[in-house]
């Protein structure tokens, strides 16, 4: 195999990676401009992928075969935005530390979809999944055609929703809104902005994202549905967004070398190229940490408000 | 904005709580139609937090809100807006990584629709209000890059952008240089045709030109009120704090630094950078000698924070030298700072003298908490801690539930006080104030002058940065004006006048 041939193939495996950890990555964008981290992403994700896995496997052969996996995302989307709104009430509303409560979040949908996984479902199953839709014409293009336009639909909208997450913060008054209250709240409310409300509504719309991103990984990624299935993305895509400097792009930026470098690693291994396998599959993530601690430390970009409850009445 | 012009305003008995305090109490205040009322009193008095009640911010316990006539309830700001009531708080409420534009869009509903933000009509509505009222300000420029002066500008831009025709002033003045100052209440002079305007500040003076009412608060109750023109600010100062306010003066004037010429405190061609990469500091020589207070004068931005920063070890010295009896400080910590004995109180004293979240009696004991005095073998002594504590909020008069209440949830005064306390406890060699009074009402001003004398006759070296000519002049013994990073000049005290000293801070020196 030439060289050209396998760094083709390190893009064709990195594109479609990277989904689960932009959608995700770009819910958590949104949570974390508007002050709140969600480390529970992993847990929405596990939960997601769940959901969307049981129609497509309770469904298959009979009429409505057909709308399964549509059906399957909807849910995922549905029960992200659920535990969402439920982590809002644990730290919007009762002002629960946001790192113990998303642990707990975390933890909890892990949980739940495992345990209920093998209540209802048993062993591992595959599903027949979200199939390539490759874009006529752009598909034949040489290396771009295969790299970007022969992919699944998700891996289209995950990338179409970069713009759209871009236009929505920065564009937007409910952009705008999100973005002040997760750097100065106070100066939100004394606006007559409903800091609370926009904080729940930011948090619905991350979770609705994790679940999708849970979706794509049993639908679309690996077509089944297994207790470690996430494998940590949920909090990758946390980092990610420190990493990309909450802005859409940057997010999308990080998403892609983490999936490249685990593209490159797994290219590696199946190729045999005599490197220590364990040292590989560290790669993606000592490559997270570099840069995270590498990149310059951005002041006045971020929502400096990150992590802290609102409460008008408490001056401290 | 669906409500008929405020022609009266009347707020009757309102009484708010805090936990161990009580912040207002059954306070009545009215405000007419194109009419100035001034609100003046201590620190702590509950000026904001009525303020706040007035915006629906903060909900009262008890009491009532008329509005010609007829009682309103505000629930949130909103309801405020609708009646044409804005507010320019005491700290400023702009979102700092966000445009001029965008802070104001914020507020403007109009600009918000559905599928995106109109930024081109805010930005207009930004202009026509800046050129009407003669307020420059760009709507394009990051809030995070303007200096404290113009996000005072913008607030008021802000608010009058969002349609108020009732105006709240919280101390609008306390962070402008004096010309600045002049500016405004020039400017608010004119507005008052049009507006009616609650003016808070604890600048009597101002108070003197600007409004036609007053009313003074004490512990959360109204004690006076009255016309204006009634009374001297003298008159107001001793009603405020329940007795005469004279501020102290230095004795002295122009007394050299010791015989070899180098100071207790003595810094040496100093060079320091600022934040944006510039050079802060061009060259700095200066010296204060034990019993000596030398006032920095200088428009604030000429390099007096780096200095200050400097001084203490918290910023690093590009060259030159900074020498406490003898010691040299510069390049090195903040501990090897404080361990040298030298006092510090920060300009900004919500994020750099305290702990806000912290109680008052830890505060107080913050520099010193690894030395024997307040804990043993990885103990805190508690006791102790909490009997200086008690010791020093008497003599230093802090108004606190108690010393251990957070210190962020005290008044802006009396956590300078805390600051000051913990200072001056500690009995530093040298001591660096900066601003020290900004934002204080006249008691503790006073307070606070005697107190530096006071240091000043024990043998401490004082700098003393400050904007106000009058603090300077008054406690100065000898006084440096900076400008652009250098001394320009250092003048006796005594043979200092405002005039003089203001033609120096703007950098002119006639022979
Ligand atoms: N949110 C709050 N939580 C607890 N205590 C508060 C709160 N807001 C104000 N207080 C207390 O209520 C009292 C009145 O405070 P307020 O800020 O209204 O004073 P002020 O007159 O504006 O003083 P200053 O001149 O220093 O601004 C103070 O003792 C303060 O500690
Ligand atoms: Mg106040």
């Amino acid at each position: 195999m030439s060289l050209g041939q396998f760094l083709l193939n390190v893009l064709i495996l990195g594109v479609p990676f990277s989904v689960a950890l932009l959608l995700a990555g770009l819910g958590e964008t949104i949570n974390q401009r508007a002050g709140v981290f969600n480390l529970g992403c992993e847990g929405i994700m596990a939960m997601g992928a769940f959901v969307a896995f049981l129609p497509p496997y309770f469904m298959a052969g009979t009429p409505l075969e057909g709308y399964a996996n549509l059906i399957g995302v909807a849910l995922a989307i549905a029960a992200g935005a659920l535990l969402g709104v439920l982590f809002a009430l644990v730290v919007v509303t009762f002002r629960a530390p946001q790192g113990i409560a998303g642990i707990g979040l975390q933890m909890l949908g892990w949980g739940a979809a495992g345990t209920l996984f093998r209540r209802y479902v048993g062993g591992v199953t595959g599903v027949q999944g979200i199939r390539a839709m490759p874009i006529p014409g752009l598909s034949n293009l040489p290396v771009i055609g295969p790299v970007l336009f022969n992919h699944n639909p998700l891996v289209y909208l995950a990338f179409l929703m970069v713009p759209a997450f871009w236009y929505l913060l920065f564009k937007t008054p409910w952009g705008l809104k999100v973005r002040s209250v997760g750097t100065y709240p106070r100066a939100a409310d004394s606006l007559g902005i409903r800091v609370s409300r926009v904080r729940y509504q930011a948090l619905a719309l991350g979770g609705a994202m994790a679940g999708l991103a849970g979706a794509y990984l049993s639908l679309a990624q690996a077509k089944m549905f297994a207790d470690d299935l996430i494998a940590g993305r949920g909090f990758i895509a946390v980092a990610l967004v420190y990493f990309g400097r909450w802005n859409p792009v940057g997010v999308m930026g990080g998403a892609l070398l983490f999936s490249l470098a685990q593209a490159l690693q797994l290219s590696i291994q199946v190729a045999g190229i005599d490197f220590p396998y364990e040292f590989a599959v560290m790669l993606p993530y000592v490559l997270v940490i570099v840069v995270l601690s590498l990149v310059r430390k951005a002041r006045m970009i971020g929502p400096s408000e990150l992590g802290k409850p609102f409460d008008r009445e408490q001056r401290i | 904005m669906g409500h008929e012009p405020i022609r009266s305003l009347e707020l009757r008995g309102i009484t708010k709580r805090f936990p161990g305090i009580l912040a207002c109490d059954r306070i009545d205040l009215s405000v007419g139609e194109h009419s100035v009322r001034a609100l003046v009193g201590e620190n702590g008095a509950g000026k904001t937090t009525l303020m706040n009640i007035l915006m629906g911010l903060y909900q009262p316990d008890e009491g009532r809100i008329l509005i010609n006539g007829s009682e309103v309830r505000f629930r949130s700001p909103n309801d405020a807006f609708d009646h044409g009531i804005g507010m320019v708080h005491q700290h400023f409420m702009l979102v700092q990584n966000l445009t001029v534009a965008e802070n104001v869009a914020l507020g403007m509903k109009s600009a918000h629709r559905p599928l995106w933000l109109d930024l081109k009509s805010v930005r207009s509505r930004i202009i026509e209000v800046s050129e009407r009222h003669e307020l420059p300000v760009n709507p394009d420029a990051l809030v995070w890059q303007l200096s404290v002066g113009e996000q005072q500008r913008v607030e008021l831009v802000k608010t009058l952008c969002l349609g108020a025709r009732f105006l709240i002033l919280d101390e609008p003045t306390s962070a402008l240089t004096p010309q600045e100052t002049d500016e405004l209440i020039a400017l608010l002079q004119k507005m008052s045709r049009e507006l009616s305007i609650v003016f808070i500040s604890h600048k009597l003076h101002e108070v003197k030109a600007l409004s036609d009412t007053v009313s003074i608060l004490r512990r959360g109750r109204i004690v006076f009120e009255g016309r204006t023109e009634d009374h001297s600010p003298a008159d107001l100062a001793a009603l405020m704090t329940g007795h005469e306010v004279e501020l102290p003066r230095v004795e002295s004037g122009g007394s050299a630094p010791a015989a070899d010429g180098r100071g207790l405190l003595s810094i040496r061609e100093l060079r320091v950078s600022g934040d944006l990469g510039n050079l802060a500091l061009d060259g700095v020589s200066l010296d204060v000698a034990p019993g000596e207070i030398v006032g920095l004068a200088g428009v604030s931005g000429n390099g007096q924070r780096e200095l200050a920063e400097a001084l203490n070890g918290l910023r690093p010295v590009v060259s030159g030298s900074i020498a406490l009896n003898g010691a040299e400080l510069a390049g090195r910590s903040a501990s090897a700072a404080i361990g040298q004995g030298m006092g510090y109180i920060p300009e900004d004293r919500n994020t750099e003298g305290i702990v806000p979240s912290f109680s008052v009696r830890e505060n107080l004991v913050l520099k010193d908490v690894g030395g024997g005095a307040w804990s043993r073998g990885g103990f805190l002594r508690l006791g102790r801690i909490a009997a200086n504590a008690a010791e020093l909020r008497d003599r230093f008069d802090i108004r606190c539930p108690s010393t251990d209440t957070a210190a962020g949830s005290l008044s802006g005064g009396n956590i300078q006080k805390v600051i000051l306390a913990r200072e001056l406890a500690r009995g530093p060699k040298a001591l660096v104030a900066v601003y020290p009074t900004r934002g204080l009402d006249m008691g503790a001003e006073e307070f606070i002058h005697k107190q530096l004398l006071a240091r000043r006759s024990e043998g401490v070296a004082i700098l003393l940065i400050s904007e106000e000519l009058e603090e300077i002049m008054n406690l100065s013994d000898r006084i440096a004006v900076i400008y652009k990073g250098r001394i320009l000049r250092i003048v006796p005290g005594r043979d200092a006048t405002k005039r003089s000293l203001g033609l120096l801070m703007a950098g002119v020196v006639d022979e």
